[in-house]
């Protein structure tokens, strides 16, 4: 059939359409010498590049190749993943939180959430750490009860934000504030008719919400997202405010000190953070490509069905 | 407190309603009946209110006067000694799952299959098991003649098909009524015919419908009552024939000269 446009270049320089010869153009292409240029000047600098990282002693490779799978450091990177994990699910229910309050039609509400974004997102992510490391000598006990009223249960406060909970503390709600502006620009993204519609069909606000607005927002949402997560993986290397000291980058140091030997353990700790980076970069995208359905033009099931409608 | 006994036929009661967007007064004092198995076609020029009328049938626009019946369903309140308290909105969801919409913007949900769109309310707001309500949707394509395009996105869809998808998924929840606002507007001209043919199809099965529509033909070929509005009123009401023909307000003849 010849409806539906030309769908693929022919290699052929000229072809026959009913029984008429179309001669197709062949013209030179411009040429582009500054590119050129261009590309020998970064081939150049790669192989400077190259050659300068495989003779330069003072890159102690055999340092690096020594510590970049020592237990203390795979034991280090555990715990920076287990913290960006964590921070970031804690920080997620927060923004989740926050996000639906900020366009909720409660005053209250929208200023609750204004005023958390203002607070976490105004200070210093290390002033924050350091403070909810500090917070026992603020609060040096916690106690459950009424207000002016009868205590139920009290709790050393070092005994219950230990130095994994305050870094876990002060990394997801200084995240959440970020978040969250980034889950109301998803949710303002989903167009003013798909609310009604769903309306009219008299679904109840929350499946509107959970079924219609935010699988669309996730489109939205995902990619600063994504940006976060790396971005938090990296400041888990700010714990030692606290002090944490089992991240990557604490371990990585200590032993450098040790050694009298930074340049070697950066090295090894810059390697682990690009690897879980790249990790989850791929996860991004896979995530990404779930939310793009019906937006990017893909057929993800396609079907003979399908595919007859295209024609 | 009603003055007179309403109609018994009647499935539609706007009375008095009237409706404010701050200061400008886009409804003044609509009243308007539409029987059971009436298709009631609303023409008039844009700005006339005949959009927002549509809209407050359902109360995806609160009114600020009147009171609007649908079936025995007071639209939006309860009365109780003749004060009204606002529905919650759960309860609202019950009153608008008797009453199907049509956009002009279409509004299918981008993120599901045709099918799924039609599926959605029924399961999720009807709690219609999912296999049941699969098979109906895919019925419901058939009808609109769409049943070879159930797993297609709706972006993968012209706009004619979208609107008849947009069909099918009001009716999947069996309403009482339909709603269309403009439904052919945003189309290209040679796809109007398709999604005119659905509504012809649905008005001659009984289907009591209120049309808002610049389309002077499907009035005169299907509807049993022309609306015509212009600033916030309704100006004329009438069998088409006779408003088309012998139209008594200077208004709707200056209107429908410049429309026929």
């Amino acid at each position: 059939m010849s409806e539906g446009g030309v769908t693929a270049v022919p290699v052929v320089s000229e072809f026959t359409a009913s029984s008429q010869k179309i001669e197709l153009i062949s013209a030179t292409p411009v040429r582009h010498p500054g590119r050129w240029v261009g590309v020998a000047v970064i081939v150049l600098a790669c192989i400077l590049l190259i050659q300068s990282l495989a003779t330069n002693p003072n890159y102690h490779w055999d340092t690096v190749a020594t510590y970049i799978l020592d237990v203390h450091v795979v034991q280090a990177v555990g715990w920076t993943l287990l913290l960006t994990v964590a921070s970031m699910i804690l920080a997620t229910a927060l923004a989740v939180a926050l996000a639906l309050m900020r366009v909720s039609e409660n005053p209250v509400f929208q200023w609750t959430s204004w005023a958390w974004v203002w607070f976490f997102r105004g200070t210093p992510v290390y002033t924050q750490l350091v403070f909810w490391g500090l917070v026992a000598v603020l609060y040096p006990k916690i106690t459950l009860g009424v207000p002016f009223g009868p205590e139920l249960l009290q709790f050393d406060t070092q005994d219950l934000i230990t130095a994994g909970v305050a870094a876990l503390l002060g990394l997801g709600l200084n995240e959440s504030a970020y978040l969250a502006e980034i889950f109301r620009a998803g949710l303002k993204s989903v167009g003013a008719g798909q609310m009604e519609a769903a309306e009219a069909l008299g679904l109840r606000k929350s499946k509107i919400m959970w079924r219609i607005v935010l699988p669309q927002a996730m489109r939205v949402i995902i990619p600063p997202t994504g940006n976060e997560a790396i971005g938090m993986l990296k400041t888990t290397s700010l714990v030692l405010a606290i002090p944490f000291t089992m991240d990557l980058t604490f371990v990585t140091n200590s032993a450098a000190n040790r050694l009298y030997l930074p340049i070697p353990l950066l090295i090894v700790a810059a390697s682990w953070y690009l690897l879980i980076t790249s990790i989850l970069m791929v996860g991004q995208h896979f995530i990404e490509r779930h939310y793009g359905k019906g937006f990017d033009g893909r057929i993800l099931a396609p079907t003979d069905s399908a595919l007859e409608g295209r024609r | 407190m009603t003055g007179s006994q309403p109609d018994a036929s009647a499935l539609v009661r706007i009375e008095n309603v009237h409706k404010f967007f701050g200061s400008a007064h886009v409804l003044r004092g609509i009243d308007l009946t539409v029987r059971l198995g009436e298709v009631a076609v609303v023409i008039g020029p844009s700005g006339s209110g005949k959009s927002t009328l549509l809209r407050c049938v359902n109360h995806l626009e609160t009114i600020s006067a009147g009171r609007i019946h649908v079936g025995d369903d007071l639209i939006g309140y309860r009365e109780i000694d003749g004060k009204l308290h606002d529905l919650p909105h759960g309860s609202i969801a019950l009153q608008r799952r008797k009453i199907g919409m049509v956009f002009q913007q279409f509004n299918l949900f981008p993120h599901k299959t045709a099918l799924d769109n039609i599926a959605e309310a029924p399961v999720h707001a009807k709690g219609i098991a999912k296999k049941d309500a699969r098979r109906r949707a895919l019925e419901l394509l058939d009808r609109v003649g769409l049943a070879s395009h159930a797993t297609h996105y709706p972006a993968q869809l012209s706009g004619g098909q979208q609107q008849r998808v947009a069909i099918a998924r009001a009716l999947a929840m069996d309403p009482a009524l339909m709603l269309f606002d403009e439904p052919t507007s945003a189309l290209d001209p040679e796809l109007v015919g398709d999604v005119l043919d659905v509504m012809k199809d649905l008005a001659r099965s009984g289907m009591t419908m209120i049309v808002v529509t610049h389309e002077i033909g499907f009035a005169r070929e299907v509807g049993d009552s022309l609306v015509f509005m212009d600033e916030g009123v309704v100006v004329e009401r009438g069998a088409p024939r006779d408003v088309l023909g012998n139209p008594q307000h200077a208004r709707t003849r200056e209107f429908l000269s410049k429309v026929l």
